[in-house]
Order: structure tokens, then C-alpha cells, then sequence
């Protein structure tokens, strides 16, 4: 005889790798959701302990704030190659930056390519908002042609202001990089997506296989001028076509990797 | 250990590894190469960490990095790769930690030249980089003496969380000279023996965060005044200072490094002709030895400051004299070092008693240059 | 039938964004137009029957504010 025995189980909660503290995000900015992707994941790999985070300037100059890990702060760009410090003189530690676009595309172009190039074994969040959000909303490398900023006012002429950059294509094609994909978090499903190339970037760094980087696409409502649902829309509409979701280089070691 | 002949940007690179260095960041640059060149084998060889960074700026932020972890970290430029350096070397000192940094001075402004000369004083003196905050810098005029002073210098930055600067021209990292160096230290094991700052992964304990944000304007001063109270320690401890022949001294020449070297030349030559004269060379040039030289300004008549650079340190000396006595000015620029026998003639002039506490020394000593050019 | 699942929205962490009740395949979160949290945001809040714990709400959170239970039928051997 078989008895059914009824019993709730929890499906989900909070990561321990978040700390219980109130973001200081604009509500609906997915920076939270890349946040809690990034502890889910140090969760599910038990590597919180052994992890130091590299925090960049801009809105995510506070993620040591939220991420419950070790973490130094980096100045504007810097953070590869703090990140490289880091992991120099503690190399069983899992090193990770978490950088915007600016950060990482603009001011830091320099530390990004050359960390990339020196397969350096760190981790890189970067977090595609194609505008500066700290400083209200200016254009960033990201910034979409004909996008409005506040210092693109009348939309980024490419013929003035230039193209975007697009950073992980870019980083693909250093020898050094061994991971380098772009998810987007506009949706559940891709947002799934992202956290799988979270925990396979991680996975990169504990093989030692080199520089991983995950783009994540994400949004920016209030600097938009949108509400956060509308702001999924416009990206889905008009960021993935010109940032297309992908994996740009996946070193064979990883590619069969199933989480 | 037996004393051999090292060229000066190797023997600091040596000593930097006998004293414990965990981790070398840096950007080849004339006349400092060497320096990158030595450890780029020697740290390997021990196992330990060597990169060669993008930039300077890509160096220094590595610094910092392994700055935060406690481990013993060294970075070495020289003038123009130094500037770049400034942004990382506020936020080292904003964090409050200890690294070292070695600057082997070419001439300047801009790419200047790649000859020796002293222009980084206010740079590295008085702070190139943002914000209030002191680094403790030591100015070596030999090259023992850049072996002895790197030895300590991870020391005194570990021990006050200040970043140290060897400050030395371009001449004394490319010159050879016996030098014996120190024993080897055994390196710093982490996390196990890290201070307990470090940032080195929250392994069974509380987790621990290093930045120079303070969003609270309270909180910022504070965390100034903490920096500043640490600071006061260095001053009350660190002061170092060589003189020579100063004891009947009427007339006092200043100079550190190099120029302080040349300085001691002419001064045992104004000797010879009985010109009682003798040198004060700081060793640590913040803190600047003021009580030295205060004392010493109501002994001699007037004092003439030798530099490689237009009268950077002329100023603290007068800052320091407080117009009591005279100080003249003796410098040469743009990589060119003065000779013994020019600071000669202007100990004579000091000894005619032609010092004045008229107008300006810069002004005088310009006069007299443009008889050269 | 549907398994029976429940969420608690943590009004700590809650901004109201409603990217939770815009992305509930069952259609049973609501902001709570009767309450405002510490913040002023009108939490987030199951207002109906239905839910089915498939956790979707706390995939799109940006807060980490939701956590979500799901009934377990387990076949225990007598």
C-alpha cells in the first residue's frame, strides 16, 4: 500500500550570496536580477567563502554592498586589472569585476582587451544598459544610433558620435578569452540563459581555462524615461537586434558543460 | 654577505625580493627598466607573481588589487609613467593600504628626456594625485643606500598603511656600485598571515569590503582624519636626515639624491679653501626634516638648496626657515646634473656673504642662467 | 489538477516594478493598492487563487524580494 503524503517544499528564495540589504536600484533596473544571478550562482558552486569581488564605478559601485562576498572597490575602468592583482597573489581565489558599459567599453577599454588578451583567470559581468546611469542617463559606447541621452540629445549621430561598441564580440577574439557570450534579461526564459553563462564563466575560472566575460543586456527605465515593462519591450525590440544573444567564443573544455 | 658591484635598478629589484615582495606590476620606461627586466625572471624563479601591465595605469590598479589582499606588492616607473600612476596611487591611499613604489626621475615636463633629474619632488612630495593624503617617500643618493631603503620600505608602508616612495634619479638607477645586499626574508603566507584588513575571500568569517567611496561627507572627513592621525605618527617617527661637516658650519647646502651627492663634493672642495660649510641631506622628503633644519637655520649665516628640478624643494626649505636666514637656489634642469665645481662658486658666494633675503633666489638663480642660454 | 504553490513578497526589498505581476502566467499577482511599504511602493502581493509555485515571479524579481513554495505530492511506502 501506498500512502500520498502532501508537503510544501520551498522552490525558491533568497541566495545566502546576497546580503539582506535594500538595493538602491531604481525599481525594475535588472542590475538586481545580474546581482542575483551572480549569488545564485556562487550558491549552487558553494564558492561564496572563496570569492572576491571586483566592484566598478558607476551604478554598480555598490554592488559590494549587496554581494555577500569579500570585495574591493575599483576606480573608473580599473577593475581588470585590480582583478588581476587579486588573482595573482591568490590564485585559488574566484575572482570576479561586475562593470557597466562605460566602465568596461569606454574608460576601461584599455584594462578590459589587455586583462582578455592576457587570458587572465577572472570572471567579468558586464552589464549593457547602453547608457551611463549614475550621471542621469548620458551616451555611452553602447548607446544605440539615434538613441536619445542626455548628451545625445537630439539622438547618437554615428557621423558625429560614432558606432557602439559591440565589447564581447570584440573580446572574442583575443586568444586569452575563453568564454565570452551575450545573454539578455528581459525575459524569463533568458534570463534562465544568463545564469547558465554565469555558472559556466565561473566554471571557466575553476578550470583555470582563462578570461570569461558574460554581456548581459538589461535596462535602464528611469534614464529611458519608460516604465520597467516598457523597457523590456524597447530592449527586446531594440537592443538584441543590434546585440545579438550569442556565444562569440567557448572554449572546448566547457562546451558540453549541463547545469 | 659579501659585497658586489649591482647596477642600481637591479640591486633595488633584489632587495625588494629579499624583503618579502609577493607581486611586481609594472610598464618598461627608460631609465627604470632594468628594474622590470631583473624581476621579470627573478620573481618567476621564486614563484612568485611578475606581470607585465598594458600601462601604468593597468600596473598601479594591479598594485592595488594585490594591495588589498595583504600581500607585499611594488610597482617601479619612472617620471612620465609616474603621472600616470597618480589616479591609482590617491585611491591606494584613500583605501589605506601599504604598497611601494619605485621612481627612477628623468627630465620633464611631457616626454622630456630619459636623463636623470629630480622634477617628480612635488609630484610624489606633495601629491599629484587627488584629495588629502601623504606618501611616505625616501630618497636614496647611493646605491646601498637604495638597497637599505627599499629593504625597509614595505615596513614603514605596512606599518603606518601608507604607500612609500624610493624617489632617485635616473643616474642612480643606471650607475654601478658595491653594494651588499640584505638577507632574505621569508615571504608572507596567505591568507593565513594576512593582516586583519585583507580582503582574501570570507572564509569562516565575516565578510570584509576595501574602498576609498565614504558617501557620507561625515564619514569621509573622518576617514581623513584617521589618514592624517597616521600620518602625524610618521612625522613623530620617521624622519631621516644625513649631515655632514655641519657641526661648526656657518653655511648649510640642501640637497637630497643625487644632487645631495654632488653637493657633498663641492662641500669637502669649500672645506679645502676653509669655507666652513657643510650638507644637510634629508633622506626622507615627506616627512621633510624640519626640525633639523630649523634647527640648523639659527646656526649658519645662509644656506643654498641643490636640486635637479626649478626650486621644487627650494621652497619647503624656505617654508621651514621661515625667512630667518638667506637660502640661494643651485639647480640645473631637463636632465642635466649640476657639477661640483658650479655648486663650488656658489658656496663661495654664500661664504662673500652675497646671500640675501631680498626678493626671490628663483629670481636670482634665473639671472644667472641666462647667461648660460 | 495543478499544484498548489504560494508566494510571500518580502516589502523590505519590494519597489512595486511589477515586472512580477506582468510576467505570472497565472495572472494572480496585483500590486496591493491598499498598502504602501517603509519606501512608498505598493508591494507586490498573491490576490488570488491559482498559483502553482512555478516560481517565474522570482526569475524576473530584480529584488530577490519573492520566495515561492509548491505542494509536493511524496508517495510514502506504508
Amino acid at each position: 500500500m501506498v500512502m500520498s503524503d502532501i508537503q510544501e517544499e520551498v522552490v525558491y528564495q533568497r541566495p545566502v550570496s546576497l546580503e539582506n540589504t535594500v538595493t538602491h536600484y531604481c525599481p525594475g533596473c535588472t542590475h538586481g536580477t545580474a546581482h542575483r544571478l551572480v549569488a545564485e550562482v556562487l550558491d549552487e558552486m558553494g564558492i561564496r567563502e572563496k570569492t572576491i569581488g571586483v566592484a566598478s564605478v558607476g551604478c554598480s559601485v555598490f554592488a559590494y554592498n549587496y554581494i555577500n562576498t569579500d570585495f574591493v572597490q575599483a576606480p573608473h575602468g580599473r577593475a581588470p586589472a585590480m582583478a588581476t592583482g587579486v588573482k595573482r597573489v591568490m590564485p585559488d581565489r574566484f575572482v570576479f569585476t561586475y562593470q557597466g558599459d562605460g566602465d568596461m567599453a569606454s574608460i576601461g577599454m584599455g584594462e578590459i582587451v589587455a586583462a582578455a588578451a592576457r587570458g587572465e583567470n577572472i570572471t567579468v559581468i558586464f552589464i549593457n544598459n547602453t547608457n551611463y546611469g549614475m550621471t542621469g542617463g548620458q551616451m555611452a559606447p553602447t548607446t544605440l544610433p539615434g538613441q536619445k541621452t542626455t548628451s545625445s540629445p537630439t539622438g547618437r549621430d554615428v557621423e558625429v558620435q560614432g558606432y557602439p561598441v559591440r565589447a564581447v564580440e570584440l573580446l572574442s577574439t583575443l586568444d586569452g578569452a575563453s568564454y565570452a557570450v551575450r545573454r539578455s534579461l528581459h525575459d524569463p526564459k533568458n534570463i534562465r540563459m544568463a545564469k547558465k553563462a554565469i555558472r559556466t564563466a565561473f566554471e571557466v575560472q575553476a578550470r583555470g581555462l582563462g578570461f570569461s566575460v558574460v554581456e548581459l543586456l538589461s535596462i535602464c527605465p528611469t534614464n529611458w524615461g519608460m516604465t520597467p515593462d516598457q523597457a523590456l519591450n524597447w530592449l527586446e525590440q531594440h537592443m538584441i537586434p543590434y546585440y545579438p544573444i550569442g556565444d562569440f567564443k567557448v572554449h572546448e573544455a566547457i562546451a558540453n558543460l549541463r547545469f | 654577505m659579501a659585497r658586489e658591484l649591482w647596477k642600481g635598478n637591479n640591486a633595488i629589484a633584489e632587495a625588494a625580493v629579499r624583503a618579502g615582495l609577493q607581486a611586481y606590476f609594472g610598464y618598461p620606461i627608460t631609465p627604470q627598466t632594468e628594474l622590470l627586466e631583473y624581476l621579470s625572471w627573478r620573481m618567476p624563479e621564486l614563484g612568485r607573481a611578475f606581470v607585465q601591465a598594458e600601462s601604468e595605469l593597468g600596473a598601479v590598479n594591479m598594485v592595488y588589487g594585490a594591495a588589498c589582499t595583504g600581500a607585499r606588492v611594488m610597482s617601479s616607473s619612472s617620471s612620465p609613467g609616474v603621472s600616470l600612476m597618480m589616479e591609482g596611487l590617491s585611491y591606494l591611499a584613500g583605501t589605506e593600504l601599504p604598497a611601494v613604489l619605485v621612481d627612477v626621475m628623468r627630465g620633464g615636463p611631457g616626454l622630456g628626456n630619459i636623463a636623470p633629474a629630480q622634477g617628480d619632488y612635488n609630484q610624489i612630495v606633495h601629491g599629484g594625485g587627488h584629495g588629502d593624503y601623504n606618501m611616505l617617500v625616501l630618497a636614496p643618493s647611493s646605491v646601498q643606500e637604495a638597497v637599505d631603503l627599499t629593504y625597509i620600505s614595505f615596513d614603514l608602508a605596512e606599518k603606518y598603511r601608507v604607500v612609500t616612495v624610493v624617489l632617485l634619479d635616473g643616474s642612480i638607477g643606471q650607475m654601478m656600485e658595491p653594494a651588499e645586499m640584505p638577507e632574505m626574508r621569508p615571504v608572507r603566507r596567505l591568507p593565513e598571515e594576512a593582516p586583519e584588513w585583507a580582503v582574501t575571500g570570507a572564509m569562516g568569517r565575516q565578510r570584509r569590503v576595501l574602498s576609498s567611496i565614504y558617501l557620507q561627507p561625515p564619514e569621509e572627513e573622518e576617514a581623513n582624519l584617521r589618514i592624517l592621525k597616521r600620518w602625524q605618527q610618521v612625522i613623530a617617527n620617521e624622519v631621516r636626515c644625513k649631515t655632514y661637516y655641519m657641526e661648526d658650519a656657518r653655511f648649510a647646502v640642501v640637497g637630497f639624491g643625487s644632487a645631495g651627492r654632488v653637493a657633498l663634493s663641492a662641500v669637502r672642495a669649500a672645506r679645502a679653501e676653509g669655507i666652513p660649510v657643510g650638507l644637510v641631506r634629508p633622506i626622507t622628503l615627506n616627512p621633510f626634516p624640519e626640525k633639523i633644519l630649523q634647527q640648523y637655520a639659527g646656526q649658519v649665516e645662509s644656506m643654498l638648496v641643490v636640486e635637479m628640478s626649478a626650486g621644487q624643494m627650494l621652497e619647503d626649505v624656505r617654508r621651514v626657515v621661515q625667512g630667518r636666514v638667506p637660502v640661494e637656489l643651485c639647480a640645473r634642469l631637463g636632465g642635466i646634473m649640476p657639477l661640483p665645481d658650479e655648486v663650488l662658486d656658489a658656496i663661495r658666494s654664500l661664504a662673500r656673504g652675497e646671500a640675501t633675503l631680498e626678493g626671490h633666489p628663483r629670481d636670482r638663480w634665473l639671472q644667472r642662467m641666462s647667461l648660460l642660454y | 489538477m495543478p499544484p498548489k504553490g504560494r508566494i510571500a513578497v518580502n516589502e523590505m526589498y519590494c519597489k512595486g516594478c511589477e515586472l512580477c505581476v506582468n510576467a505570472c502566467p497565472q495572472h494572480v499577482i496585483a500590486l496591493a493598492a491598499d498598502r504602501i511599504t517603509a519606501k512608498g511602493y505598493h508591494p507586490a502581493a498573491l490576490v488570488k487563487e491559482g498559483c502553482t509555485g512555478c516560481a517565474i515571479c522570482s526569475v524576473v524579481c530584480p529584488e530577490a524580494a519573492i520566495t515561492v513554495w509548491r505542494e509536493a505530492v511524496r508517495r510514502v511506502p506504508a
